[in-house]
């Protein structure tokens, strides 16, 4: 099956469907196995003490906020180029779930940020590239809410998507190239030498990997919905109410 | 509970924060789903009543 079937709507609700209760339950497993990892079964860290607990809530929400705005750049692409409705749908689905974990890395950071750097805030590159995706996040919310023709909203949001998209990038390569600021430098790396140590690591990998199968199952239940609206809506103007 | 000395405030505010967002996120979904279903159920209930 090509990828582009799934642009079908009611193809898409019969898989996504099927596959909803199944992410439920491992996103659920994974995300609770992570957290409780990470909260009781991991120690100290040498400078930051007991605080290295924030890493395994931090840096996931951190990872979703970015990655979800890259999502919803290909999507709006695809709805730009190819004309898929559920594209749209899907972009317009996942921007409240980036939007809250754009505000949790935030919040954690500034948690975070109080006892280590002294400060919960600093107007630095990085954070202050970080902001400015959550602002975007809430102009294309805006945006949606704000267009009564669908079609045209979707246009308007996904340039706002593609243009946004530069912030997003911004703030993924910031902490490796903008060296000044509080903010540390990249947690996570392919060389051993710089990566965090093993006993953060696995636990970590598991809590990102519980954030993506939450937010996987959290897309698919809003898509679904964006698609039982639009329809609903397709019903009320043609006299139903 | 594991010993969180003086960091106790920024861990266990953390951890609050993101599991109270992650549970609201969780409960506005399933509830906005929850009434579109029931909302376009009914829509085509009447619209299928139209019709016959």
């Amino acid at each position: 099956m090509s990828l582009w079937e799934l642009a079908n709507p009611t193809l898409f609700m019969r898989l996504s469907g099927r596959m909803l209760p199944v992410l439920w339950v491992l996103a659920a497993a994974t995300l609770a196995t992570g957290l409780i990892w990470g909260f009781f079964g991991t120690p100290e860290e040498a400078r930051q003490g007991a605080s290295v607990k924030i890493l395994f809530i931090h840096v996931p929400a951190a990872m979703m906020a970015i990655n979800i705005y890259a999502m919803m750049f290909v999507t709006s692409l695809v709805w730009l180029i190819r004309r898929h409705h559920v594209s749209a749908l899907a972009a317009r689905a996942a921007a409240p779930v980036g939007a809250t974990m754009t505000v949790l890395a935030l919040l954690t950071g500034a948690f975070w940020g109080q006892p280590i750097w002294g400060a919960p805030w600093d107007w630095d590159p990085r954070l202050t590239s970080f902001f400015i995706l959550f602002l975007f996040y809430l102009g294309y919310i805006a945006l949606w809410a704000a267009i009564e023709d669908p079609d045209k909203a979707a246009d308007l949001t996904s340039v706002l998507a593609l243009v946004g998209s530069v912030f997003a990038l911004l703030s993924r390569y910031a902490v490796n190239f903008w060296n000044q600021g509080l903010h540390q430098d990249a947690t996570l790396s392919l060389d051993s030498r710089t990566n965090i140590d093993n006993a953060f690591w696995v636990p970590l990998l598991i809590c990102i990997a519980g954030y993506f199968l939450l937010f996987l199952a959290l897309l698919l239940v809003r898509t679904r919905t964006e698609i039982r609206a639009r329809r609903l809506r397709a019903l009320m103007l043609s006299g139903v109410h | 509970m594991p010993e969180l000395g003086k960091y106790a405030f920024a861990v266990l505010s953390s951890y609050a924060v993101t599991l109270i967002g992650i549970a609201v996120l969780i409960a506005i979904t399933l509830w906005r789903a929850r009434k579109v279903r029931r909302d376009l159920a009914r829509a085509e209930t009447m619209m299928r009543r139209r019709h016959e």
